[in-house]
């Protein structure tokens, strides 16, 4: 590329050497050791001046004649030519040139540029023409073209750059008003003004959204719709409101570990959990956990960093310097997580939650002031307690399992059971011990919460709830063929439900006559599995634990070798595929041999804190202890009662999010270095750490994801201001300064403008990482104002304009083509927010799914026409006019698009529903608001369209169009309600003075302007 | 291969001729010019066309590709790979030394061996065993090259089948038929390159098992539908008859045109040349899914009882009406064979659906001669276990060893490669990864597999990752 431009400065290692070695030698003679040949290492300077096996110096500085290197590349020999003949391309004579010149001159090496933190550069003089610059980054360019003998493009005039600059704030194009607009109070203003509406969030959080993978499903097999549009929501208000990008980085990789941390911030840390999640029947959780880490790293290097960090899972980079080990170094700060799930309530609601709380809080003030001994009293309670807790053994599994095979669950440190992966709403999981059991009286069921439950749990269903619908119990002796069951009789529990039908919520196909029901805790040893013990204690206190026991008929007595048996039966959900299944997803067990062993009914997260000694407790834990003493005192029944009705009010979240938590101190998740980067094969332990290459982890910093969070956005960063600097001018030029925007590592040349990318950054930095000042610092420049028109030499020499002499002009991306043909028509909705909406999608595509969707109910109303920003994205299902135009299906991260071009996307345009609804619209408006006659109405639709006024040629066109068509319908070859509205018989809601012919004529222009280049263009 | 520094260059060269003519006039008037200007436009699209015919590395063996892909994964011991032992071993458990390190995806490793539900005999010179469910198929022993020794590394449906369509269970990659188009591109302007056509339900892959990954948009898969417009927006809206959308796009022609005089953007006269591929699209894409004209005993060959009704049949035949009209690479996708109960009747209802249209497609093809140079695939994602699930009519997954089929495109006729163990429960000979075999479709179609790259991250990427050898035996 860079031939083309002109003389030949002084070889230089970055620019001419790094991209010839890399492309035709790292792979063998790199930084990883494991694929390295003849021990030749090329891209350390030291080492290729040693040489490798053959004992020559591969580099003689000063000596080309005799460095290896350049020996081998020229050899016409077979076996000692490089790189070897079979595997890649002789070096081209160029190229063997720069190598020689570079050795002559010493064979200097210098660190990638990347790798190099950006400095502010000193802007160059641009002579004459100085008086003009008013930007530094204008000089920058100036200077560059002035080398190239090349001059900028003029200036666009008012009404492109005013379709532009809307376009690239808001993603929206202007009305014929706002170009007025613009033409009246000049760029400035307007752009001040548009960085300031809603639209300009919604615009720019779709780029980050690409990066970030965002969908409304999970995607393989199940692809079950997950809700997480309050993480959407997050990134829409971090724009709007110019939320610093180091804080918009650290926010959404460590919110939650932020001091005080706002339900805000832990909406934030959804970005993470934007990966694919696998609930394929019979899968291994932990597999598909380690891709969703694979996929993280994947997400925070293209998006974040500009590596990429993916090409060290296996092994160390072929290419960058990340070696295998620093990859888990990376992997260990974010490996120590549970996959959360959490309720987001209205900023009403959570009015509403702290009412809740301060009425409780004083209803508990005033037991206290009640009973001035209660401290007194409460500890006499415990001791009480205490004394009814009995010893429980815990349960050993030796096999874990489940009836259908659909459940691997497994037995964590702390002795319970999890089960993840696959929500399974039939069937039973069984665990199997060969502990010797003998005088054991009966046994202990807890179900407990756990980080990685749908709201911490215990259960799986939507809430997080559960029901045993059995549990069973059996034995099978030595050389025994069956299991022998036991009964189990005697149930106790903390808490059950009273008995009742199942709720209409969990219907089954299975059972159709609603035969199910569900309460004490009786009914999970009652042998019928129609009824289920379930204690779910209503909304904000339904997610703690649970404890039963149940006894033996008789003390157990049985041979060495017995095996002992537990089913836990489930079912009592709804249908399958969904969330109304009643598993159990954390559980322990426990054997006694106390005499006639019971619970007392005691809430078990009481109980549970009670094991705790005093001064260790929580908060949390003295406020469960606490409010189990209150629940005691029969004395106390108003208010008790009261604050029971007060929990009655609990407000039922909206929504929830899907988002990191830090796993609790007791149960750390180490990280291992995977061999291969195999989920399966651990080797060494690998603790927190970042590549040796990239800027040093501040001494004083956690080794915490937090830490990781803020090393990212340290100044000291080589990467992370440049690439989002990048990632603007890519969505405003259509390329990056630097093209490959999600590989910035050894393999991507030096940018033409690096002192451009530099310049940003370093700038983007001292202004506190505003993104609404970076966006304004590009658009302010004139090389953003040129005209697209390109100059016939200029188009010969740098047909994609690497060199800036004109302005930008591509296609527009998938949502603002869908965007613009709504803003056009007068259609789109400006509602800001929400739950996605699902968009007309043929049934052909609707039926062709592994689940079928049956909750995509096409919006009507305004729904229908809100912003593709809120269009449901179903991974396996991209939608068709998304996709149609590029758009990504969010499988992994998405640093840049292809922008395609075919027939495909013409038909979309031209038929699919909504942008036929469009120009409908768009014909009704131009009869409304265009004037009394077709030529005025010609114009006002293209000012509509493309924001100038239309040329008579044009106008020429539309004419005949328009007189044709007119002469068509007045013969009757054409239905003109049918075109107006799509149907036959339907009138459209026509202004007066117009009649359903004047309204069919014109939906057929307005089709035609809706797909005309320039509606589809930038330019 | 790197197609982007040639399309740059022709571009280059045609928008100096194109300034050429505009700036310098060269006394023509601006209408005579925007003529000449859209007339080049169409004349130029070979050239820019990223679906442009290209050679491979080497002379090609197939120059077509029809995949029949069978999801769920279909039991090979009860269609392909006969096996006594298993059957005299029914109810027995497997040998424990079978089962270090094994994992299958539902059961316990250790399940009671399951013997066949089905009978195998001999069939043709070659004498190659085939099921009693697969008696059409059975009858072309003599054309096929039937693969014993598959292996893949999933053993779950959804990275299992990106596996098969990708090369890699992590999704994100282009799929084979996305790698063929860019390998190739397309002969046929007026339809898509790459064509997918569906029976029976949704795979678990979705739609990544067709996709283009992080090849342009253009090399992915193009859904024919089976109900409704069998390419999405393909009718005009409700009223517009097709004088009027002729009329329309003349007019947006025209509109371009003035638009491409005024800003001189190369893509203008691409988007023109794509809305008149749309139109043409219109009518091409129905004609070729009207089964009307086939003839009634070509129905019958495929067992297409109503031509209307969209199956694995008819699927087939259209494969045939697309691969004749110059389409690259057309995948059948039919999700039916998770057998994990019910294995008797549902293995056999998935035959009946399939065998006998599998079969007509290979014969048809040969009676065509389209066959030598038409590569047809036929197989799942992976196999099923030897051990029961369930009852005693289950099988779980299995990814040790598998069988698929091939035909045509200059594989071996009449063909045995590899050998699963007594048990058809690993490879005994000659194992076959799935790497390997996109290896072998890339030799055949004309590409060193090592060499067919696409750069992506600084790095480049190809179908095989790093690893597949091409299958010598394989080939004719």
């Amino acid at each position: 590329m860079l031939g083309l431009f002109g003389a030949e400065p002084a070889v230089s290692f970055n620019r001419d050497i790094r991209p010839i070695l890399s492309d035709n030698c790292f792979a063998c003679h790199g930084a990883d050791a494991g694929s390295r040949k003849a021990g030749l290492r090329l891209d350390d300077r030291a080492a290729a001046l040693v040489g490798g096996k053959s004992g020559e110096p591969a580099i003689v500085p000063g000596q080309p004649a005799k460095s290896e290197l350049l020996q081998r590349v020229r050899s016409p020999h077979e076996d000692e030519a490089m790189p070897p003949p079979d595997k890649k391309p002789r070096l081209k004579p160029a190229e063997i040139a720069k190598l020689e010149r570079w050795i002559a001159n010493g064979a200097a090496y210098e660190s990638h540029w990347s790798f190099i933190a950006p400095t502010a550069a000193t802007f160059p003089a641009i002579g004459n023409q100085k008086s003009k610059i008013e930007n530094p980054i204008d000089a920058f360019v100036a200077a560059r073209l002035r080398r190239e003998k090349f001059s900028p493009a003029p200036a666009a005039d008012a009404a492109t750059l005013a379709r532009r600059l809307h376009l690239d704030v808001t993603g929206l194009p202007p009305t014929p008003a706002e170009v007025a607009a613009f033409s009246h109070d000049g760029f400035s203003a307007t752009l001040d003004r548009l960085l300031a509406r809603p639209a300009y969030g919604e615009k720019w959080a779709r780029h980050w959204l690409d990066a970030a993978r965002y969908a409304d499903s999970n995607g393989y097999e199940k692809d079950l719709p997950r809700e997480q549009w309050a993480w959407r929501d997050w990134v829409i208000d971090a724009f709007n409101r110019d939320l610093p990008y180091d804080k918009f980085i650290v926010e959404q990789i460590a919110g939650d570990l932020l001091p005080d941390a706002t339900p805000e911030q832990i909406i934030a840390t959804g970005f993470l959990r934007n990966s694919m999640i696998n609930e394929e029947g019979a899968i291994v959780p932990e597999q598909f956990r380690k891709e969703e880490m694979f996929d993280r790293m994947d997400c925070v290097g293209k998006a974040v960093l500009g590596l990429t960090l993916q090409c060290a899972q296996c092994h160390t980079h072929k290419f960058d310097p990340i070696s295998h080990d620093e990859y888990f170094g990376l992997f260990a700060f974010l490996n120590n997580t549970y996959e959360a799930q959490s309720w987001v309530h209205t900023s009403d609601q959570r009015k509403q939650i702290a009412d809740l709380d301060r009425v409780i809080a004083e209803l508990e003030a005033r037991l206290r002031n009640e009973r001035p001994n209660w401290e007194k009293e409460l500890a006499a309670w415990e001791e009480g307690v205490r004394a009814q807790l009995i010893p429980w053994t815990p349960f050993v599994a030796t096999e874990l399992g489940s009836d259908s095979g659909l459940n691997h669950p497994t037995q964590e440190a702390d002795g319970s059971i999890l089960t993840l992966g696959h929500p399974t709403t039939r069937g039973a999981i069984y665990a199997i011990t060969e502990q010797l059991l003998n005088g054991v009286t009966g046994l202990r069921f807890e179900a407990l919460t756990h980080g990685d439950l749908t709201f911490r749990g215990p259960g799986r269903s939507r809430y997080g709830t559960w029901a045993v619908s059995e549990l069973k119990f059996s034995v099978k002796v030595p050389g025994g063929k069956e299991w022998q069951p036991l009964r189990l009789q005697n149930a106790t529990a903390d808490f059950s439900e009273p008995a009742d039908k199942l709720e209409e919520e969990w219907k089954a196909d299975f059972d159709k006559e609603g035969k199910r029901t569900r309460g004490p805790v009786a009914f999970m040893v009652d042998g019928d599995k129609l009824t289920g013990w379930r204690a779910d204690r209503g909304p904000g206190r339904r997610n703690q634990p649970s404890v039963a026991a149940v006894q033996f008929e008789c003390p157990i007595e049985y041979p060495v070798g017995t095996k002992f048996r537990v089913d836990i039966v489930t079912d009592h959900g709804g249908s399958s595929s969904d969330r109304s299944n009643s598993m159990v997803g954390c559980l322990r067990l426990g054997f006694t041999t106390e005499k006639d062993p019971r619970v007392p009914p005691v809430d078990h997260t009481a109980v549970l804190a009670l094991t705790v000694p005093p001064a260790q407790r929580t908060e949390a834990q003295r406020r469960a202890i606490f409010t189990a003493w209150r629940q005691s005192l029969s004395e106390a029944k108003e208010i008790n009662g009261a604050i029971a009705a007060a929990w009655e009010k609990y407000p039922p979240g909206p929504t929830s999010v899907l988002h990191l938590a830090e796993r609790s101190t007791a149960d750390t998740r180490p990280t291992h270095l995977l061999d291969r980067g195999a989920w399966d094969r651990p080797k060494h332990a690998v603790a927190p750490g970042v590549p040796a290459a990239l800027h040093p982890f501040p001494a004083d910093a956690p080794r915490s994801r937090l830490g990781f969070a803020r090393w990212l956005v340290d100044p000291h960063s080589p990467l992370t201001a440049r690439v989002a600097v990048n990632r603007v001018w890519q969505a405003v030029f259509g390329t990056g300064l630097v093209e490959t925007a999600e590989d910035f590592g050894t393999r991507a040349p030096i940018p033409e403008y690096l002192d451009v990318l530099d310049a940003l950054a370093v700038d983007f930095m001292a202004h506190g990482w505003s993104q609404k000042h970076l966006l304004k610092t590009i658009l302010s420049t004139a090389t953003y104002r040129q005209s697209s028109v390109a100059s016939p030499a200029f188009l010969e020499r740098d047909p994609n304009n690497r060199l800036l002499a004109r302005g930008p002009r591509f296609r527009l991306e998938a949502e603002v083509v869908r965007d613009t043909a709504l803003g056009i028509a007068g259609l789109l909705s400006s509602k800001v927010g929400g739950p996605s909406i699902f968009p007309p999608v043929p049934q052909s595509v609707i039926d062709y799914n592994y689940v079928k969707p049956t909750y995509w109910i096409p919006a009507q109303g305004a729904d229908r026409y809100r912003r593709a920003l809120y269009v449901f994205r179903k991974r396996s299902m991209p939608d068709p006019v998304m996709s149609v135009f590029d758009a990504p299906n969010a499988d992994t991260a998405c640093a840049r698009r292809p922008r395609s071009n075919t027939p495909l996307a013409a038909l979309t345009s031209l038929n699919e529903p909504v942008f036929v609804e469009a120009a409908q619209a768009l014909a009704l408006r131009v009869l409304r608001e265009g004037g009394r006659t077709d030529a005025e109405r010609a114009d006002y639709a293209y000012r509509l369209c493309t924001a100038r006024p239309i040329r008579d040629n044009e106008r020429a066109t539309l004419t005949a169009l328009l007189r044709d068509t007119r002469q068509r319908l007045a013969e009757g070859w054409l239905n003109p309600r049918e075109i107006a509205t799509g149907a036959p018989a339907k009138l459209p809601e026509l202004p007066p003075d117009t009649t359903p012919q004047d309204a069919a004529a014109w939906t057929i222009i307005a089709r035609v302007l809706l797909n005309l280049d320039e509606t589809l263009t930038k330019s | 291969m790197t197609l982007s520094n040639d399309l740059h260059a022709e571009r280059a060269r045609l928008l100096s001729r194109r300034w050429f003519l505009r700036d310098c006039g060269v006394g023509l008037a601006g209408v005579a010019l925007t003529q000449m200007l859209a007339r080049e436009a169409r004349a130029a699209a070979p050239a820019t066309n990223p679906l442009a015919p290209r050679t491979p590395h080497f002379a090609p063996k197939a120059k077509r590709v029809i995949y029949l892909f069978q999801a769920g994964a279909p039991s090979h011991l009860e269609l392909f790979d006969p096996k006594p032992e298993l059957t005299k071993r029914d109810g027995q458990l497997p040998p424990a030394e079978l089962l270090k390190d094994y994992r299958a995806a539902f059961i316990k490793p250790n399940s009671a061996l399951l013997g066949a539900k089905y009978k195998f005999a001999p069939h043709g010179q070659s004498g190659i065993e085939f099921s009693e469910l697969l008696p059409h198929t059975a009858k072309l022993a003599d054309d096929l090259c039937v693969i014993r020794s598959m292996q893949t590394d999933a053993v779950n449906h959804a990275p299992g089948q990106i596996m098969m369509s990708t090369g890699s269970q992590q999704f994100g990659r282009p799929s084979l038929g996305a790698w063929t188009l860019y390998g190739l591109g397309s002969e046929n302007e007026e339809l898509p390159g790459y064509v997918v056509l569906t029976s029976a339900k949704g795979t678990s892959g979705g739609a990544s098992n067709y996709g283009c990954g992080f090849l342009p948009t253009v090399y992915g898969g193009v859904p024919f539908r089976s109900a409704g417009d069998p390419i999405l927006y393909l009718s005009n809206p409700p009223g517009f008859d097709v004088a009027t959308q002729r009329a329309s796009l003349d007019a947006l022609r025209e509109l371009n045109t003035s638009s491409l005089a005024a800003a001189g953007d190369p893509a203008i006269a691409a988007r023109i040349q794509s809305y008149e591929m749309a139109y043409r699209l219109q009518t091409s894409a129905p004609e070729l899914m009207d089964l009307g004209a086939e003839p009634p005993a070509v129905l019958e060959l495929y067992g297409i009882k109503d031509a209307k009704e969209s199956t694995f049949a008819r699927n087939c035949l259209l494969a045939r009406r697309l691969i004749e009209r110059g389409v690259r690479c057309v995948q059948l996708f039919h999700e039916a064979w998770d057998q994990h109960g019910n294995l008797t009747k549902d293995v056999k209802k998935n035959c009946v659906d399939t065998d006998q249209a599998s079969a007509a497609l290979v014969a048809d093809l040969k009676e065509r001669g389209l066959l030598d140079d038409t590569l047809v695939i036929w197989g799942g994602e992976f196999g099923r276990t030897p051990m029961v699930q369930g009852g005693n009519d289950g099988r779980d997954h299995h990814n040790r060893a598998f069988t698929i089929w091939l035909a045509g495109g200059g594989v071996k006729r009449g063909h045995i490669h590899g050998e699963s163990d007594d048990l058809g429960f690993n490879v005994a000979r000659d194992p076959v990864h799935v790497h390997d075999l996109h290896a072998t479709i890339l030799h055949l179609l004309g590409f060193d597999h090592t060499k067919l790259t696409y750069r992506y991250q600084g790095r480049d990427f190809r179908l095989t990752d790093v690893h597949g050898e091409v299958v010598r035996d394989l080939i004719a």
